[in-house]
This record gives structure tokens, C-alpha cells and sequence, in this order.
């Protein structure tokens, strides 16, 4: 169309360097309709830490309280609870807690617990998300001999101990989450802040 | 040329281009002038406490999370707890700073009261805009013939009582004669203090923005960062037009 | 890359598409500054389409948490104040963008043979895009959403006979209420928008099949090369591609300055009254549509009859419609046509401006003169183009496009 001579290298530059601007700020358009999903205040304020008190709590039960619209379990376990959890160490998939993403440092030991024995757990199965039944009682009909007690889920059978440790050989591939929590008292959690003391 | 001065420039710039936009004023009364600014946060945090000490007992600011006055203007969540929450939840416990701002009072208990619904304050601001507000606020003036005692002179036979006479005094109205289609009418000239209160007028005047300011932010809590993201935008338009504008004339080298 | 394509292009039409309507579209190369707005305003229909989708995933039309919804976006949806912003500074710039894209129509005579198609599709998106508003302002449940909705679908209470059951019909309730709401939504994010992606593919289709006008309005397909390219005509890709990202950024200057410095354009792009949540037992002191509505508003409030003023206003509207067969001169663009016709379109664009101004100020006896007047004028427009334009004294049309 034209007898001039079309300076090709200039046009691919300048065609480049539009586009690469242009894309830039594609980038910077996507990012307030992609951070919109993330929870509002609304949700983070219904997710904000929640206080538990633990003083009615009896040795053997289990109380649910609600953090972030799931269900955390706080157990009081006895001193025989506590004397079974190394007997099971060879049927466990992660009996020393070395998965870090399960729970926060301070719970890393062999109770998984801040007090021995006080355990928290949030009750969502690894799996798929199940909440799990707290089946306390020791070698139940329909559990087995060797059953001493913990979290069975009904929705594909994982086992997890009374510290929320996963069994070898079911679907579930990692141990119960422990959320982050401190004693704002000696009788009340903090459940969804670590108090400093991560 | 700094990037504040820079923007301040191209503010005045876009503002004289625009025409002047005007709320439409009812009653004829004078509107003044709200001397607020709103990117000063330490007036916004004396306005919130004067919002929560004086109106919050009443009104509520349902759509409006503590926490964000906090996040906002640098507040400390303890800060946050001792200054501005007082109330408690229906269990009786301390109400959480990401809480909606709403009121102690039960809308039922102030229909009773007041023989109507007490209004949110939220979007006041964007309602009524900050001049009424600093207005509204300063020129409640005696009259016996109210319920209250108190009338007002842009917000004519309010029901509102006047809950910041303690510190601006008692003002009462002087009037003059005027003659309209032939008929003598009193009307209102002015207003003076009658009785005064715990703070000098300037004290009053400097409460009352505060008190707007805070308002006014309530309204839009995000209008500083909105601004100033704006900026940038339009710096990145900027040099988003000089790259299309030299390809266009590249290409455009072919069409004769 | 190439293969890729290839596999494509055997399957379905790319690269025949791409060559239609893109690369081997041929354009006049005299577009000027009015050539913008039919691109900007499918921008302006994109960024709807997607600030909508979004704003639909925080709100709740329901008339209890409607209001409280859209607060709840301002404030606790992580950029939602930005995502609401956008699509209401949005609304604006569409109708900006279209009264700019119809009068450079009017001006060139782009609705003329064979172009009347486009511009009845045009004309139907333009009426799409009022219903399109009209419901979409019902949706924040603001006071001035719910009166200005109760004011304009009483006006169907004025068509005799059917008028009250129509609008109880419409309204779903004695009152606006809820279940207009719901209705009004489902339309505003549905239906709608359906129509208005149809309507703007036909007339896109339209417009490619017969190729597009230019500022001369001559017939650039009248001169065509030996390979059968129109002389004056350029491809659309790369030129006008590149032209038009320009004019794209400069809008989007527009559009970010007032986004985000006045986002409530002192009143007229959200207005006040509309931050109180609607109350149907107390209606707003200044009763005003938004700006892109006024100029018909300003015609209904000028007639003293219901009946009449909304017939008179509606008829506003449909005779826009006819142009086509209104306008009677053979030339099209304004460059070469009679001052007789110039002063017309002058007047007319005057009292367009002017009925829009008049609405938004309080009724006085001057203010309905004033529209009276003015309504007489805009009508007048569509009556003298008709009678003058059969024999209107015209300059001559050269062969080529002037550049």
C-alpha cells in the first residue's frame, strides 16, 4: 500500500512493548475481581478467635466449640488415654508428628497437646472433610479388639487415635489438624490464636 | 515537582473543570462551609469518639465494623476496645472489634421514645452532605413551643433533642420583621448564645468538625485509598497512551 | 502455532472469521474522532457484563438485605467499593458513549440506505439499554431507586383500560415491593443482557455485510481495485485496531478520573437520597431521573395531561426509530448537505441538552414553558427534516473520501 519503507523492527518493537503494557494492566484488572473472593470482613469476623471455657469439662468428654463455621474438639483425656497413645506408634502413619502443616510447633510432641491432657483438634477429616465420631470406648463389637479409642469417620472409615493421629491403611493420608490455640486462663482456650508462642 | 504536590496540582486541575456540584439545600436557611479534611486521621479519631460518646447511644452505624476505624486511622486494637467499644452482646459479653457498630438501644424502645425510628448514621454524610451535617449541628436554638425545647434552622421541628447543648450553650433565635406580599412575617436573623456552655463557640466549631469528618469517613471509609489508587491508574494510563499512540502512528505511516 | 490453527480452522471458521470482520474488513480510511464510541461502547458492555457477574455474587435481592448488600460490598468484599464503582460509573459511560455513537449516525447519515438496518438494531439497543438501566437502579433499594421506580412504572397506569391491572402486573404487588425486586433482577442480569449481546451481534453483522459509512458518506465500494479492495478502504486489523486502543486509553482516562474521584458525580451519577434505604411511606424531596433519562423526562413533565405526556414521550423515542424513512435526502453525511439542515440538527441537539437540563430543576411556570418549548423543538426537528429534505439543496458529494 505503501512506497515507503516500513521500518519492521520499530513496529514489532512498539507492537511488543504495547502489548506488554497492555497486559500489565490486564494484570492490575484481574486482581480486584480475583481478591473479591477472598473472605470479606463479614467472614472474618464470624472466623475471629472464640474463647472456650474448659471448666465444666469431665475426664473423658468431648466438647465442641465453633471456629471459623467448623468444629473444633477439645477432649480432657485421662492419664490412661494418655499411658495407650505409644502402644499404637507402629500402626500409625505419622505417630512423632513430623508433618508440620497439622499442627503448630507447640503441639508437636507426643500428646499433641499444650497441657497432656487437654487435646484440640478442629473435627474435619483429612480426607474429604467429613467430621468424624469420637468413639472414646475401648475395643468395641464394630471397631476391634485393638481399637483404644480416638475418632472414627463414617464416611470412609479413617481412624485417627485419642491424639488425632491417623491409622495406617485407611483413605485419610495425614493426622487431625490442631488449630492454634492458648490458655487465656488456666480453664479458658483462645482457639484461633497462638498467643505469641507459635 | 513531588508526587504530593504533583497530585494536589492535578486535583485542582480536574476540579476546575468541573462544574461546581451542589447539594440542594431545603428551607432556605445559610448552609456553612464544613472546614473538615478528611485524609487527617487524628481528626478522624476525635470524631469518632465524640461519635460514639454523643451518638452512638442512640444512632447506630449498622454497616460500619469497629475495626475498620482501627485498621483506618492506626488505632491499636486496645486503643480501639477503651475508646470506642462499650457495648455488649446479647450473652453479656464484650462485643468483638469486628462487630458491626450498632447501637445499645432497640429500635422498638426509640419508637417509644421519640414517636419515630432513630436513623442510621452510616451514609448520613452522603445523604445530607458535610455541610448540613456541621450546620445541622450548630444551630439548634430554644423554642418552647417544641417537645424537646429545641428547634433547628435547617432541619426544621426536629425531634432530635439537642444532645451537645452542655458544650455549645443554649442558643436563641433573633428575629426580625419582614414584609412578604404585603403580610408582616417574623422571621429568623440569627442566632446567639443565651446560656453558655462548657466550650467557647471555636471549641465548639472545632468539636463539631471532628464529630463531621468522622461522619464523613463513616460514610465512605474508603475514599483516601480509593484517591490515591486513582492516581496511579491514571499514571498508568498515561504511559499506557504514549506506547499506543506511537504504534498508531507507526502503522498509520502506510495510509495516505 | 500454525498447526494449531490449522487443526482449528478445519473444524471451525477462525481464520475466515478473523479475515471477515477483522484483518480483511475494510474500512474507510477517513474515520474521525466520532469513530470511536462503537467500539468504546462494546468496551463499556464488557466491563458491565463482568462488574455485573461480580456484583451478583455479594448481592441479595431481597427487599429486607438488598440495601444492607450493597453497603456490604462497599465496605467488606475486598475491592468491592472498586467492582460497584466501576459498574456504576459504567452506566453512565454507556449512555455517554451511545447518544455520542447515535448523533454521529445523525450527523453522517449513517442510518441511510443501506445502512437502516443497522441503525433500527442500533435503535433497539438503545431501548434495550433503558430497560437495562431503569431496573438495574431498582436494585441498590435506595429511596431514590424506589421512587423513580414507582414513578415510571406508574406511567404505564396511563394507557386506558389495561393501564392499573398492567402495572399491578408489572409491580407483582400493590406497592413495589419484594417481588418487583426479584423480578426487576432476574431481568437486569439475565434477560437483558441476552437481548443486548444479540442485538449488538446483529448489528455488527449488519454493519460488516454492507461495510461501514465515513465522514463523507460516500461509497468507498464504488472504487475498488484490480484485486477488488475498496481504494479508500484499509484493513480494520492493524489499523483501525491500533487507533482504536488509542482512543480506548484516553476514555479510559475519562472513565478512571470520574470513577475514582467522583464517583457519585456530585449527585447525578449516585444520588443522594439514594444512600437512605427506601421507605414507602416517605417519598424524597427532589424527585429527578438519572441524567440519561431527563431529556424525556423533561417531555413528559411538559405535557399537562398523563395520557398525552407519556405518548408525547414515548414518541420521542420511536420516531428516532424512522430516521431512515424520515430523512429523504440522498446525501448523507452533513459535510455536503443544506444549512437548513445543519441549524435543524443544531436545534435539535440543543433542545436535546436543554429538556435534560430542565427535568432535573423544580417545576416552576417557567420551567414547563421552558420544556414546553423546548419538546416543541425536539419534535419539531423529526417534521422539518421530513418536509425539506425531499428537495434539500445539496453540495456536491465527490467520488472520493477527502482526508
Amino acid at each position: 500500500m505503501s512506497t515507503d519503507v516500513v521500518d519492521q523492527g520499530k513496529r514489532r518493537f512498539l507492537t511488543a512493548a504495547t502489548s506488554v503494557v497492555g497486559a500489565v494492566g490486564a494484570g492490575f484488572v484481574a486482581v480486584p475481581f480475583v481478591a473479591s473472593w477472598m473472605p470479606s470482613e463479614r467472614a472474618k469476623n464470624a472466623g475471629a478467635p472464640v474463647e472456650a471455657d474448659i471448666s465444666k469439662l469431665e475426664e473423658g468428654r468431648m466438647m465442641i466449640v465453633e471456629w471459623q463455621s467448623k468444629p473444633v474438639w477439645i477432649v480432657r483425656r485421662s492419664q490412661q488415654t494418655l499411658d495407650n497413645l505409644p502402644k499404637l506408634d507402629e500402626n500409625l502413619r505419622d505417630p512423632a508428628s513430623e508433618n508440620t502443616d497439622q499442627q503448630p510447633g507447640y503441639a508437636q510432641n507426643a500428646e499433641r497437646s499444650r497441657k497432656p491432657e487437654i487435646l484440640v483438634l478442629i473435627g474435619i477429616c483429612t480426607h474429604l472433610g467429613c467430621s468424624p465420631t469420637y468413639r472414646p470406648d475401648i475395643a468395641p463389637a464394630d471397631l476391634g479388639d485393638d481399637w483404644l479409642g480416638g475418632f472414627f469417620c463414617p464416611c470412609h472409615s479413617s481412624r485417627f487415635d485419642m491424639a488425632g493421629r491417623v491409622y495406617t491403611g485407611v483413605p485419610a493420608p495425614t493426622n487431625l489438624v490442631v488449630p492454634p490455640h492458648y490458655y487465656l486462663t488456666d480453664t479458658t482456650i483462645l482457639v484461633g490464636e497462638d498467643g505469641g508462642a507459635a | 515537582m513531588n508526587y504530593k504536590i504533583m497530585k494536589k496540582h492535578f486535583l485542582t486541575l480536574v476540579l476546575a473543570f468541573l462544574p461546581a456540584f451542589a447539594f440542594a439545600v431545603g428551607g432556605g436557611a445559610k448552609i456553612d462551609h464544613a472546614p473538615i479534611d478528611i485524609s487527617d486521621t487524628e481528626s478522624i479519631k476525635r470524631g469518632a469518639k465524640h461519635f460514639v460518646d454523643y451518638c452512638f447511644s442512640c444512632h447506630s452505624a449498622e454497616y460500619m465494623r469497629y475495626n475498620r476505624i482501627a485498621r483506618d486511622t492506626g488505632m491499636s486494637e486496645a486503643e480501639l476496645r477503651e475508646n470506642l467499644i462499650h457495648t455488649t452482646n446479647e450473652k453479656g459479653e464484650p462485643t468483638k472489634v469486628g462487630e458491626l457498630m450498632k447501637a445499645s438501644m432497640s429500635d422498638e424502645y426509640a419508637k417509644q421514645a421519640f414517636g419515630i425510628e432513630v436513623p442510621d448514621l452510616t451514609l448520613v454524610a452522603r445523604a445530607r452532605g458535610a455541610d448540613w451535617l456541621y450546620t445541622y449541628l450548630r444551630t439548634f436554638y430554644a423554642d418552647p413551643y417544641r417537645p424537646t425545647g429545641m428547634n433547628n434552622l435547617v432541619f426544621p421541628d426536629v425531634g432530635m433533642p439537642h444532645v451537645l447543648q452542655s458544650l455549645q450553650g443554649t442558643q436563641k433565635a433573633i428575629f426580625k420583621t419582614e414584609t412578604r406580599q404585603g403580610v408582616e412575617v417574623e422571621v429568623i436573623e440569627g442566632l446567639e448564645i443565651a446560656q453558655p456552655g462548657s466550650m467557647t463557640t471555636e471549641e465548639y466549631d472545632a468539636f463539631v468538625t471532628d464529630l463531621v469528618n468522622f461522619m464523613v469517613y463513616l460514610a465512605e471509609p474508603v475514599q483516601n485509598e480509593r484517591r490515591s489508587l486513582g492516581f496511579k491508574v491514571l499514571i498508568f494510563l498515561a504511559i499506557f497512551f504514549v506506547f499506543a499512540y506511537l504504534l498508531k502512528k507507526e502503522y498509520w505511516k502506510d495510509v495516505h | 502455532m500454525g498447526k494449531l490453527i490449522g487443526w482449528i480452522d478445519d473444524r471451525f471458521p477462525l481464520m475466515k472469521m478473523w479475515n471477515e470482520h477483522l484483518a480483511e474488513y475494510y474500512a474507510p480510511k477517513n474515520f474521525n474522532f466520532w469513530y470511536f464510541f462503537g467500539s468504546l461502547a462494546l468496551l463499556v458492555l464488557v466491563i458491565q457484563i463482568i462488574s455485573g457477574i461480580f456484583l451478583v455474587m455479594h448481592y441479595k435481592p431481597d427487599a429486607e438485605l438488598a440495601f444492607a448488600s450493597v453497603e456490604y460490598i462497599m465496605r467488606d468484599v475486598p475491592y468491592g467499593w472498586l467492582i460497584r464503582y466501576i459498574h456504576s460509573t459504567g452506566a453512565t459511560a454507556f449512555f455517554v458513549v451511545v447518544y455520542l455513537h447515535m448523533l454521529r449516525g445523525l450527523m453522517y447519515g449513517s442510518y441511510k440506505k443501506p445502512r437502516e438496518l443497522i441503525w433500527l438494531f442500533g435503535m433497539f439497543i438503545y431501548l434495550a439499554l433503558m430497560a437495562e438501566a431503569f431496573m438495574g437502579y431498582l436494585l441498590p433499594w435506595g429511596q431514590m431507586s424506589y421512587w423513580g421506580a414507582q414513578v415510571i412504572i406508574s406511567l404505564f397506569g396511563a394507557i386506558p383500560v389495561i393501564g392499573d391491572d398492567l402495572t399491578l402486573w408489572i409491580r407483582g404487588d400493590f406497592v413495589i415491593s419484594d417481588a418487583t425486586l426479584n423480578r426487576f433482577f432476574s431481568l437486569h442480569v439475565i434477560a437483558l443482557p441476552l437481548v443486548l449481546i444479540f442485538l449488538v451481534v446483529a448489528h455488527i453483522l449488519a454493519l460488516h455485510e454492507v461495510g461501514s459509512n465515513n465522514p463523507d458518506g460516500v461509497d468507498i465500494k464504488k472504487n475498488k481495485d484490480e484485486n477488488g479492495i475498496p481504494l479508500d478502504g484499509i484493513p480494520f486489523h492493524p489499523y483501525y485496531t491500533v487507533k482504536d486502543i488509542v482512543g480506548v486509553v484516553v476514555f479510559l482516562f475519562f472513565f478512571a478520573t470520574v470513577m475514582f474521584f467522583f464517583p457519585d458525580g456530585g449527585g447525578y451519577l449516585l444520588e443522594h437520597a439514594n444512600f437512605v434505604a427506601s421507605d414507602p411511606l416517605k417519598t424524597p424531596e427532589h424527585i429527578a431521573p438519572v441524567w440519561y433519562f431527563t431529556p424525556f423526562y423533561a417531555i413528559l413533565r411538559a405535557v399537562p395531561d398523563k395520557l398525552l405526556g407519556v405518548g408525547a414521550m414515548g414518541a420521542a423515542i420511536v420516531l428516532l426509530f424512522f430516521m431512515p424513512w424520515i430523512d429523504r435526502c440522498k446525501v448523507r453525511s452533513i459535510r455536503y448537505r443544506s444549512n437548513i439542515y445543519k441549524i435543524n440538527l443544531a436545534v435539535f441537539i440543543v433542545s436535546f441538552v436543554v429538556l435534560g437540563w430542565l427535568a432535573m430543576q423544580h417545576v416552576t411556570a417557567t420551567i414547563t414553558l421552558l420544556s414546553q418549548v423546548f419538546s416543541l423543538l425536539y419534535f419539531g426537528f423529526f417534521v422539518v427534516l421530513f418536509i425539506t429534505s425531499k428537495n434539500e439543496e445539496t453540495k456536491p458529494v465527490p467520488d472520493r473520501v477527502t482526508t
